[in-house]
C-alpha cells in the first residue's frame, strides 16, 4: 500500500496531535535535565499547551483523513477533542494547589496528563480498529501510571494496581472483539466495514465481535456491569487526578463508542442498540440506588458518574442524529459540571488536610458560603433541575429516546433520575441545614476562578452557552451521517 | 414602546437583577442586612410597580396572547417565547404584590443567613412569574421546575424543628410528579413540531395519545395543586416553612398546579378531559369533604389552614373541569381569592408566632383582650376562608358552585356540605385562639400589631373585601380569554370522546 504522506502539508488534520506530541516530549526533556525548578514550568506550560491545542483544533478547519484512512479529523472529531482538551485543561489547573498534598508536584505528572491526552484525540479520530486500539492504549498506559503516581500511598497504589488489570482485562476483550470483526469482514477500516456489513447484513461472528468491542469500551466509559473499578479508583487516586478521570477520558470513550457504533456498524444497529438500552438501564439504576449509601464524597461521585453515563447512553439508543447531538451536548455539560464539582471539593480543606466524607462537611455554607453556593449549584444542575445546564443536558437525551419511541427507557430513566436527587440532596443538606462542627480554610485563587466560571456557565446555560453550543453540536453530529 | 413591548421580560428577570445586587453587598453585619433587605425590598416594589403597568396596558377585550416576544432559541426546538393572556396576568399581579409583603413579614423575624435567605425569595419570584408569562412549553417547564431548587432552600434551612424531613417530602412529591411531564412535552414536540404554546393550543392530539399526555401532566399538577391524596407534602412543608415561605406556598406555587390544568390539560387534551372529568370532581369532591374533616381535628395552627387549602383546591379543581365559563372563572376568582385570604392567614399565624414561638391552637386563647387589631384583620380573613358573602372567598366558591351545578348536581350538593365544614373548623378555630379567657401567662403581655405588621395586613384586608364587593376587575379581565378556552373546549369535543373512553 502506498502512503497518502506525501508532504508535510498532507499531514495538515493531525496537526494538532502533533503539536501536542512534539510539546510533550519537549516538556519531557525539561522536566529530565532542569530537576530543580522543572514541575511548576512544565505544568504551566502544559496547561498553555492544551489550551492552545484546544483553540486551534476549535478555529482551524483542517478536515480530512490520513495514514491511509486510519484517522480522521471531522466535525464530531473537532468538538470532541476540544471537549478533550479543555477538560484536560482544567483538570491540570486543579491541580495547581494540591501539588504538595498529593504528590503531583512532579514533572511526570504533566506530562503524562499530555500523552494521554494525546492518546484521547487519537481515539476520537480513529477510523481503523489499529489506530483505534493504539490511542486507547497510549491513553490507557499514562492512566494506569497517573492513577498510581501518589507511591507512598496506599490506597492509591492499590486504585492503580485495580485499574490496571481490570483495564488490561478490558483491552484484551476489546482486542478480541477486534479481532473477531477483522477475521468476519477481512477489513480493519471503519468505512470498509460498514461497506461489507451493509452488504451482507452481520454475520453471528461478526455479531460477537461487536459485543466484545462493545464490552471492552464499557469499561473505559464505566458503564454497569462494568463498572467495578470506578469507586475504588476515584476514591483511591489523588483528587486532581479523579477529576481528570472523570472529565476528560470519559469524553474521549464515549466519542469512540459512538464512532464505531453510529458510523461504523450502523447496518446492524438493531444488535447494539440492545445492548446500550440494557448498558443505559443498568447505570443509571444501579449508580442511583448505590450511591445512595456512600459517605465519601469521591465514591459518592464515581457512582455519579456512572449514572451520568447511563444517562448519555439513553440520547445514544436512540440510533439517531439527534442522539448523536444530545450525547455530543450531554458530554460537553457533564464536563464542565464535573470540573467545576471537583474544584469545589478541592477547596474543602479543614485543619489544613482534605475533607472527603460528606459527614465532614457540616455547615459548609457558614464559613464558606461562596464555595457552599456553587457546589450546590453543581450538584442541583447534576440533578438536572432546571434551570441549570444539566437539565438541558438530559432535555436533549431524552428528546432524542422519546423521537425513537423508547418510553420504556425514558421512563426509567427520569423515575432514576428522581432517586439519583437523594444522594446529591444529601451532600446540600449536610452543607446547608446542619450546624458547623469546624472551620474551612479558604480556597486558592486558581480554584476560586474554576469554580466561578464554570458556575456562571453551569447557571446562565439558557441565556448564554445554550443558543450556540446546540447547533454546534447539531453540526458535529451531522458529520457522522 | 419598548418598555411595553419587553415588559413580561422585565418583569420576569428584575428579581434575579436584584437577587445580583443583593449578592453583591459586602459585609455581613446588621447595616448589611438592613442594606440587603432594603434592595430586596426595592426590587419586589419596582417589580410589583411594572406588574400594575401591566395590568394596565392590558386589554381585557383580546382574548388572545398580548405583550407577545417570539424568538427561537435553542436549536429550534426550545424557544424564548412570552406572553400573557387574561387567565395568567392576574397571576403575574398576585406574585408581584405578595413578594414585598412577604420580605416586609420577614424582615425582623430572619437574622440568619439573610443574604441567602433575600437571593432565594427574589430568584423564586423570577421562577414564579417565568411561569405564567412563558408561552414555551420547555420553558414553562424550567421555570415550573426552577422553584423547587429556592424552596426547598426556604424550607430546609429556615424552616421549623422538622426542617429537613419537609423539604424532602417536598422536593420528591413535586420532583416525581413532574418527570412525567417532562416526557410528556417531548412527545408533543415530536407529534406538533413546536413547542409554542400559541401554536400547540391549535394541534389536535389524537385522543389516545391526549389520554397519556393527560395523565403525564396530571401526575405534575396535581401534587402540585395539590389534589387528594397527592397533598401528603403540603402540610408538612407549610407547617415547617418560615411564615414567608408558607405564604409563597400557598399564595402562589399551589396556583401553578390550576394554571397548568387551565392552560395546558383543558385545552390542549380536551377529550382526554372531558373523559377524565367524574374522576376530577371525585378527587375535588374528596378534597373537601375529607380535608375539611381532617382540618377539624388539627392542633396546630399552620396545619390546619394547610388543610383548608387542599380543601379550597378542591373547588378549583371541580370548577376547571366544570369547563363552562362560569366555573372556570370562578377557578381563577378563587385562586386569586385564595392567593390573597392564604397569605393573610399564614401571616396572621406568623405575627403571633413571632411573639411566643408556637403554633399549638391550644398555646392560645383570648387575644382578643390584648390584641384588638389583630382579632379584626384574623376575622376578616378567617370569614373570607370561610366563604361570607362580602368578601372575596365568597365570589369564587359561589362562580364554582354554580358552574357545577349546571355539570353535575350531585357534586355540587357535595361541595356545598364541604362549604359548611369550611365554616366549622375556620370559626371554631378563630373561638379558640381569640375568645375566651386570657388565661396564659405569657400571652398577658402581648402586643398588638407593630407598625410592618400592619403596613403588610392592611392592604389585604382591603383587598379580601374589595374583591368580596366589587369582583369586577378580576372576572372582567378573564372573561374573554376563559371565554374563548370554553368555546374552543365546547368545540373540540366532538367523537374524541367516545374513542377515549373506549380504550
Amino acid at each position: 500500500m502506498v502512503s497518502d504522506l506525501t508532504s508535510i502539508a498532507a499531514l495538515a488534520p493531525a496537526y494538532p496531535e502533533l503539536a501536542l506530541l512534539a510539546g510533550a516530549i519537549v516538556l519531557l526533556m525539561v522536566g529530565v535535565f532542569d530537576r530543580t525548578g522543572a514541575p511548576r514550568l512544565v505544568l504551566g506550560v502544559s496547561i498553555g499547551l492544551l489550551a492552545a491545542v484546544a483553540l486551534f483544533v476549535a478555529l482551524w478547519p483542517g478536515e480530512g483523513a490520513v495514514f491511509n484512512g486510519a484517522f480522521i479529523q471531522d466535525g464530531f472529531a473537532r468538538f470532541m477533542k476540544v471537549l478533550v482538551l479543555t477538560g484536560s485543561a482544567l483538570a491540570l489547573v486543579l491541580s495547581m494547589s494540591a501539588g504538595k498534598e498529593h504528590a503531583l508536584n512532579k514533572f511526570e505528572y504533566p506530562v503524562l496528563v499530555l500523552l494521554a491526552s494525546l492518546g484521547m484525540m487519537l481515539m476520537v479520530s480513529a477510523a481503523d480498529l489499529i489506530s483505534l486500539y493504539v490511542g486507547l492504549e497510549l491513553q490507557s498506559l499514562a492512566l494506569y501510571v497517573v492513577a498510581a503516581i501518589k507511591r507512598d500511598s496506599n490506597r492509591a497504589t492499590e486504585a492503580g494496581l485495580k485499574y490496571f488489570v481490570l483495564g488490561a482485562l478490558s483491552s484484551g476483550m476489546l482486542l478480541y472483539g477486534a479481532s473477531l470483526v477483522y477475521g468476519f469482514t477481512g477489513h480493519t477500516q471503519f468505512s470498509e466495514i460498514t461497506r461489507i456489513v451493509a452488504e451482507g447484513g452481520g454475520s453471528l461472528g461478526l455479531t460477537f465481535g461487536l459485543v466484545f468491542l462493545v464490552a471492552g469500551l464499557a469499561f473505559k466509559i464505566s458503564a454497569v456491569p462494568f463498572h467495578m473499578w470506578t469507586p475504588d479508583v476515584y476514591e483511591g487516586a489523588p483528587t486532581p487526578v479523579t477529576a481528570f478521570f472523570a472529565a476528560a477520558p470519559k469524553v474521549a470513550a464515549m466519542a469512540l463508542f459512538i464512532r464505531l457504533t453510529y458510523a461504523t456498524f450502523e447496518p446492524i444497529a438493531g444488535e447494539w442498540r440492545q445492548i446500550v438500552i440494557f448498558l443505559s438501564i443498568a447505570s443509571m439504576g444501579l449508580a442511583a440506588f448505590a450511591a445512595i449509601g456512600q459517605s465519601n464524597v469521591k465514591r459518592l461521585i464515581a457512582y455519579s458518574s456512572i449514572g451520568h453515563v447511563g444517562f448519555a447512553l439513553v440520547g445514544l439508543s436512540a440510533g439517531t442524529e439527534v442522539g448523536v447531538q444530545g450525547v455530543a451536548i450531554y458530554m460537553a455539560i457533564y464536563m464542565v459540571m464535573t470540573i467545576g464539582l471537583f474544584a469545589c471539593v478541592l477547596s474543602l480543606r479543614s485543619e489544613n488536610a482534605y475533607v472527603e466524607q460528606i459527614a465532614e462537611m457540616a455547615g459548609l455554607s457558614r464559613s464558606q458560603p461562596f464555595v457552599a453556593g456553587l457546589m450546590a449549584l453543581f450538584l442541583f444542575s447534576l440533578i438536572g433541575l432546571p434551570p441549570l445546564a444539566g437539565f438541558f443536558a438530559k432535555w436533549h437525551v431524552f428528546l432524542a429516546a422519546i423521537d425513537a419511541k423508547l418510553y420504556v427507557l425514558a421512563v426509567i430513566g427520569v423515575l432514576m433520575s428522581a432517586v439519583s436527587a437523594f444522594y446529591y440532596l444529601k451532600i446540600v443538606r449536610v452543607m446547608y441545614f446542619d450546624e458547623p462542627t469546624r472551620t474551612f480554610e479558604a480556597a486558592p485563587g486558581e480554584l476560586r476562578l474554576v469554580i466561578a466560571v464554570t458556575g456562571i456557565l453551569v447557571a446562565s446555560y439558557y441565556l448564554t452557552v445554550g443558543s450556540w453550543l446546540t447547533p454546534l453540536a447539531g453540526g458535529a453530529a451531522g458529520s457522522l451521517f | 414602546m419598548l418598555i411595553a413591548h419587553n415588559i413580561l421580560t422585565i418583569i420576569t428577570f428584575l428579581p434575579l437583577v436584584g437577587a445580583l445586587f443583593v449578592l453583591a453587598v459586602p459585609g455581613n453585619d446588621d447595616v448589611s442586612k438592613t442594606n440587603m433587605r432594603r434592595i430586596a425590598l426595592a426590587t419586589a416594589l419596582i417589580t410589583f410597580i411594572f406588574s400594575l403597568v401591566l395590568w394596565v396596558l392590558f386589554d381585557p377585550s383580546d382574548p388572545g396572547f398580548q405583550f407577545v416576544q417570539n424568538h427561537e432559541w435553542i436549536g429550534d426546538v426550545i424557544g424564548y417565547r412570552m406572553g400573557v393572556d387574561g387567565i395568567s396576568v392576574l397571576f403575574i399581579v398576585l406574585t408581584a404584590m405578595l413578594l414585598p409583603v412577604c420580605i416586609i413579614a420577614s424582615w425582623d423575624p430572619i437574622d440568619s443567613r439573610v443574604r441567602e435567605y433575600l437571593v432565594s425569595f427574589l430568584a423564586l419570584e423570577t421562577m414564579m412569574i417565568g411561569v405564567f408569562a412563558s408561552l414555551d412549553l420547555a420553558v414553562f417547564f424550567v421555570f415550573f421546575e426552577g422553584g423547587l431548587i429556592p424552596m426547598f432552600l426556604i424550607i430546609g434551612i429556615w424552616g421549623g424543628r422538622r426542617r429537613v424531613q419537609a423539604s424532602y417530602k417536598f422536593f420528591f412529591y413535586t420532583f416525581t410528579g413532574s418527570i412525567l411531564m417532562f416526557l410528556a412535552i417531548m412527545a408533543m414536540y415530536w407529534y406538533a413540531g413546536t413547542l409554542d404554546i400559541a401554536r400547540l393550543l391549535t394541534v389536535k392530539f389524537p385522543p389516545e395519545m391526549q389520554f397519556w399526555l393527560w395523565l403525564a401532566f396530571f401526575a405534575s399538577f396535581a401534587v402540585k395543586l395539590p389534589m387528594w391524596p397527592f397533598h401528603r407534602w403540603l402540610p408538612e412543608a407549610h407547617v415547617e416553612a418560615p411564615t414567608a415561605g408558607s405564604v409563597i406556598l400557598a399564595a402562589i406555587l399551589l396556583k401553578m398546579g390550576g394554571y397548568g390544568f387551565l392552560r395546558f390539560s383543558l385545552p390542549m387534551f380536551p377529550d382526554a378531559s372531558a373523559f377524565f372529568a367524574p374522576f376530577v370532581f371525585f378527587l375535588s369532591i374528596c378534597a373537601i369533604l375529607v380535608t375539611s374533616l381532617v382540618a377539624l381535628v388539627q392542633e396546630d395552627m399552620k396545619k390546619l389552614i394547610a388543610y383548608s387549602s387542599v380543601a379550597h383546591m378542591g373547588f378549583v379543581t371541580m370548577g376547571i373541569f366544570a369547563a363552562n365559563q362560569l366555573g372556570v372563572q370562578g377557578a381563577i376568582f378563587q385562586m386569586i381569592s385564595h392567593g390573597i385570604v392564604s397569605a393573610a392567614l399564614f401571616l396572621c399565624v406568623g405575627v403571633v408566632y413571632d411573639r411566643t414561638h408556637s403554633r399549638e391552637i391550644a398555646a392560645y386563647g383570648g387575644l382578643v383582650n390584648r390584641m384588638p387589631q389583630y382579632a379584626f384583620a384574623f376575622m376578616v380573613f378567617t370569614l373570607a376562608n370561610v366563604g361570607l358573602p362580602g368578601t372575596s372567598g365568597f365570589v369564587g366558591e359561589f362562580l364554582t358552585l354554580i358552574g357545577i351545578f349546571q355539570v353535575n348536581t350531585w357534586v355540587a350538593v357535595a361541595a356545598a356540605i364541604g362549604v359548611i365544614l369550611s365554616a366549622a373548623y375556620a370559626l371554631w378555630l378563630y373561638r379558640r385562639v381569640i375568645f375566651g379567657l386570657l388565661e396564659k401567662e405569657n400571652l398577658k403581655s402581648i402586643l398588638d400589631l407593630n407598625r410592618k405588621e400592619s403596613v403588610v395586613l392592611v392592604p389585604l384586608v382591603v383587598l379580601t373585601i374589595l374583591f368580596g364587593l366589587y369582583p369586577a376587575p378580576i372576572l372582567d379581565a378573564t372573561a374573554a380569554s376563559v371565554g374563548a378556552l370554553v368555546d374552543q373546549y365546547t368545540a373540540a369535543l366532538g367523537t374524541g370522546a367516545v374513542d377515549v373512553a373506549g380504550l
